[in-house]
């Protein structure tokens, strides 16, 4: 079981070139997947591809095969998708409801919709605000959160619907580096306690070196290079792809550069 | 905390600021008696030429604000007006087609008594308009409209759209603010002279607006996220207070919204001051 993308090419509506071509890969339970690539390499267009936003919600032309536990996306509907697989944006602003008072409420948005008992309903809050250690937030107005935590908010909020898949669009793009800390550790958690899938797209390499265990990177629309997470992020063609490499891998460039030797175990 | 429904003490419960219904003499009221007001006076202020109406609705608004204790938290929903007051003020005082009672010759410029007159009115059922919607927006949950007008039979989407839109006006003035401060600390100069502030506006203009649509179509994709089309009634986390009285007085407004339609449209209230 997994969500697998098999040749697929998608081309937004009204556009004259596709924004992804030929991209295949496997996203298994309990991993965490990250994609990394040039600004306009095509990652944020892959995250609603794989979460069966593109084309249901926002139209365009979808080539290849875009399964979830063997349900394809496009025959799908959004609603359906949502309880599959799970997707986070960069902007948590824009993730909020707007109506609810509370974030307790706001965590519930996606259980009521779906006209649950209210018994699960506050089984599913509880559970996703216990997975990211943010219950003592439960009666904050969702609008007055710091960048962070408006961030784990929605993530919550897309836990409650309890996905086996989630799809994290730079989640920390927007974020501090305390708000960044304070995602990062709530989804490390996750991917090993809850078992769920993760994709996460993400610029900073740091971030994914402590997340991911396989990367993907992309460039114009392509797949360049994919395997192991450690092999991947010490590339020698990173740099040409324009993407920074982490901190480690240029700590040990450097210091080899200098003709001094660090121990590999010693790079974090 | 406390228990909702039929349910083991070891499952997590709603928590009893979830389920505790808004209090106070204005904001425990049924969420669609509130919207019922808030239209009703909106559109009286407008439809009701002269100047009675409009200072009735006035007083009417401002009556219910103090009751909600809401009078600072409208001031948002008052300056999001200035931009159109401006306008109207302008326009119709220099502008008033057929008016010849000149206050005073500026150059080619004349602005009448006649066209002072009807920018004032125009003004005040602005205003009027604004301060009835940011009553109802400051003492009404929006997720308490939308599971009423659910309840109703109405589409989730309606009510989520009303809800939406009186979010949308604070949000934008704080973003103005955002973009303002970020001009400004790139050096363009948005105080001083009338001039300087106006051509301020408008490299203000385009990233409030093109920001505002790209965050409308990330938000749709959001709710998506979240089952928002899934068919059937969404879970109801608490009970809405109603009452006979509270529908009573909703029929009773809407009769009297469409009498005053009538009679003005007919011509029949132009005794009116």
């Amino acid at each position: 079981m997994s969500l697998s993308l098999r040749e697929v090419g998608y081309r937004y509506a009204g556009a004259a070139r596709t924004a992804l071509t030929d991209v295949s890969l496997d996203l298994e339970a309990g991993r965490v997947l990250g994609i990394v690539g040039a600004n306009q390499a095509g990652k944020s267009t892959l995250c609603l591809v794989a979460a069966g936003l593109a084309p249901a919600t926002i139209g365009g032309e979808l080539s290849g095969e875009v399964t979830i536990d063997g349900v394809a996306t496009r025959s799908a509907r959004p609603w359906e998708l949502a309880q599959r697989c799970g997707i986070v944006f960069q902007n948590a602003a824009t993730q909020l409801s707007g109506t609810t008072a509370s974030v307790w409420e706001e965590v519930a948005f996606g259980p009521r919709n779906l006209g649950m008992p209210i018994t699960e309903v506050a089984d599913r809050v509880a559970w996703a605000l216990d997975a990211l250690a943010i219950i003592e937030l439960a009666a904050r107005d969702p609008e007055r959160l710091s960048g962070g935590q408006a961030q784990l908010v929605a993530l919550a909020g897309v836990l409650a619907m309890r996905p086996a898949y989630l799809v994290l669009d730079e989640p920390t793009s927007q974020l501090d580096p305390q708000g960044t800390d304070l995602v990062a550790t709530a989804i490390a958690a996750l991917a090993e306690q809850s078992g769920a899938g993760v994709l996460v797209a993400e610029h900073k390499t740091d971030l994914l070196a402590r997340l991911a265990a396989e990367v993907v990177v992309l460039g114009n629309g392509q797949v360049l290079a994919h395997g192991r997470a450690e092999e991947v992020l010490a590339d020698e063609r990173l740099d040409e792809w324009g993407v920074e490499p982490p901190s480690g891998v240029r700590l040990q460039r450097a210091a080899k550069a200098a003709g001094v030797r660090l121990p590999a175990e010693n790079v974090a | 905390m406390t228990t909702a429904g039929h349910r083991s003490d070891l499952r997590p419960a709603v928590p009893a600021f979830v389920q505790q219904p808004p209090t106070g003499a204005y904001r425990s009221l049924n969420p669609t008696t509130k919207l019922v007001i808030a239209v009703v006076e909106a559109l009286i202020a407008f439809v009701l030429r002269g100047w009675t109406g409009l200072l009735v609705v006035l007083a009417v608004v401002v009556a219910t604000a103090v009751v909600a204790r809401i009078g600072r938290a409208m001031l948002p929903f008052v300056l999001a007006t200035i931009p159109l007051i401006a306008s109207i003020l302008l326009v119709n005082t220099f502008l008033y087609p057929g008016a010849t009672d000149a206050i005073v010759h500026i150059g080619p410029f004349a602005p009448t008594w006649t066209g002072l007159e009807f920018a004032v009115q125009a003004a005040l059922r602005v205003v009027a308009f604004a301060l009835s919607v940011a009553v109802f927006g400051l003492t009404t949950r929006p997720d308490d409209l939308v599971a009423d007008l659910e309840r109703r039979g109405l589409n989730r989407r309606v009510g989520f759209v009303v809800s939406a839109t009186l979010r949308t006006v604070p949000r934008i003035l704080q973003r103005a603010g955002e973009i303002t401060e970020a001009q400004r600390a790139r050096g363009m100069d948005t105080e001083g002279s009338l001039w300087r502030r106006v051509r301020g506006v408008i490299p203000l203009a385009g990233p409030l607006i093109f920001g505002a649509l790209t965050e409308v179509e990330e938000q749709a994709m959001a709710l998506e996220a979240r089952a928002f089309s899934a068919p059937g009634r969404r879970t109801v986390l608490r009970a809405f207070p109603d009452s006979g009285a509270q529908r009573g007085a909703r029929w009773v407004l809407l009769v009297v919204l469409v009498m005053v339609v009538g009679l003005s449209v007919t011509g029949r209230l132009e005794f009116l001051p």
